[in-house]
């Protein structure tokens, strides 16, 4: 099981606490974490990438094994310790602000 | 028993005011959707438990809410995992797709930019909702890049009424608040016409459901603003309201002047008279009588505060050039706080009940028509919406 972080505003909209533990079939990527996410919570479709393009949000970030793999390919793999569940896959909401 | 509901939108969340018929003891529930800014929420007509909401972020874009119980609890419509079966549409309730489509016609893909040259429409945000007169399913979206969406569906899924965009919508162009369709306006009386305005576009009609649509800027006068004062489109207009019972009288707040048309749009005259500034964004009628207006003057277009930090709300009993300041209860110095476009509405009850909400979040009450006010609530975050419901 992959496990994700959510940002707080997300795990609010799909009534979640914690972390989610998602059944992601190999290969392990952004990709098809975000597509896992969105079927199981169907209500965060938008919110992480764009409906039409399916590109990142701007302001969302990934962070994987204190890495940020944000501007890495989406369907590049993720670290065995993310696909394996060992390491949770953060995804946040970039700082912003003065 | 009557009861009041007022809806709040804010810059950090939504709140809902309730009161009985004397509107004089409130009670406040909130924040609901805590954090977000909510461009406006907006009950149904035809079941007033139900209840829309656009729920906006920088960082997670757009979320369509959607209440059947009179806000005590919130959906994404289509958005739960219950409804994985059956070829519902999941997930698809903040998807807002422009129409490109050769069935609809072609419409116009890209607008004017800052710069002058052409920039293909980019969703932005829902900022504002108008539910159906008569089908608690039907809803309409006004949004950023300028356009209109429908829901047949009860907001699970949404198509652009894209003809609009074919009324020179290659010419609209973003003024600092963005490429916003902030009013819509449904004719009780021909379901066949709609009015909306855009800023910085102007206003528009259909008499046809949304299918063709026809710029309605004449006499408007833009100084200053535009290279050609009088251009049919390009107008920032800030607001437009209509009274039930005369569907082809229409007040405006442009960016300055005041105006009204009788004719359904076809010719605007201005109706400022001895306002002390014609600057301002919300204008409403009063639910019994079509020719009171409400008005909020703003200082000016780089002053976006009342005149003297005195907050009045200026009421014309003539449909326009004579007005009075309303005054009693509300602060006669050091206010400095704006009222935003979709910030003002009235109630139906008689006497007829006048709402605002302030950019320093105070919400207030008028439950006289406007000859005195109490603020229901005085720290709310900043106000981007009013709108109230009788129940």
């Amino acid at each position: 099981m992959v496990r994700v972080v959510l940002p707080f505003h997300l795990r609010t909209l799909a009534r979640v606490t914690g972390e989610v533990e998602l059944d992601v079939q190999a290969p392990v990527t952004q990709r098809t974490v975000v597509d896992a996410i969105e079927a199981a919570y169907p209500m965060l479709r938008g919110t992480i990438r764009d409906h039409q393009t399916r590109q990142r949000r701007p302001l969302v970030r990934f962070f994987a094994c204190q890495e940020d793999i944000s501007y890495d390919p989406p369907d590049t793999p993720l670290p065995e310790a993310i696909a394996s569940g060992k390491e949770p896959l953060l995804i946040v909401g970039a700082l912003a602000g003065g | 028993m009557t009861a009041i509901r007022v809806l709040v939108g804010t810059r950090k969340g939504a709140f809902l005011l309730t009161s009985d018929g004397k509107r004089d003891k409130w009670k406040v529930d909130g924040p609901y959707f805590a954090g977000w800014e909510i461009y406006h929420m907006k009950g149904s007509p035809a079941d007033p438990s139900r209840i829309f909401a656009s729920q906006t972020s920088s960082w997670f874009g757009q979320i369509i809410q959607r209440s059947s119980d009179g806000g005590k609890t919130w959906e994404t419509p289509g958005g739960g995992p219950e409804e994985a079966q059956g070829g519902v549409a999941r997930g698809e309730s903040n998807k807002f797709v422009y129409d490109g489509s050769a069935e609809t016609g072609k419409p116009i893909t890209t607008h004017k930019w800052y710069d002058g040259t052409q920039h293909p429409w980019d969703f932005k945000r829902v900022w504002h909702l108008e539910p159906s007169l008569d089908d608690p399913n039907t809803v309409y979206a006004g949004v950023e890049d300028a356009a209109m969406f429908r829901s047949t569906n009860g907001g699970q899924t949404w198509q652009e009424l894209a003809g609009l965009r074919a009324a020179k919508g290659d010419l609209w162009q973003p003024g600092a608040g963005g490429l916003g369709l902030h009013t819509i306006l449904l004719d009780p009386t021909n379901k066949n016409r709609m009015y909306i305005a855009i800023s910085a576009a102007g206003a528009f009609r259909t008499d046809d459901a949304g299918k063709t649509w026809t710029p309605i800027n004449n006499g408007l006068k833009s100084l200053y603003q535009l290279p050609d004062p009088d251009a049919d489109v390009g107008h920032c207009v800030h607001r437009i309201a209509m009274h039930p019972s005369r569907p082809d009288v229409l007040y405006m707040q442009k960016h300055w002047d005041v105006m009204r048309t009788d004719d359904a749009g076809t010719m605007w005259h201005e109706v400022s008279g001895n306002l002390p500034t014609d600057f301002g964004f919300p204008i409403d009628v009063h639910a019994h009588e079509p020719e009171t207006i409400y008005v909020v003057p703003i200082t000016s277009d780089s002053l976006h505060y009342p005149p003297e930090g005195k907050l009045r709300v200026y009421r014309s009993r003539s449909g326009g050039n004579e007005w009075e300041a309303l005054t009693n209860g509300l602060p006669q110095k050091d206010c400095y706080a704006n009222v935003l476009r979709d910030a003002m509405c009235v109630d139906k009850l008689d006497p007829c009940g006048i709402y605002f909400g302030t950019t320093g979040g105070q919400v207030y009450v008028s439950p006289d028509g406007g000859d005195s006010w109490k603020p229901i609530v005085h720290d709310l975050p900043a106000v981007l919406s009013v709108e109230v419901q009788v129940i």
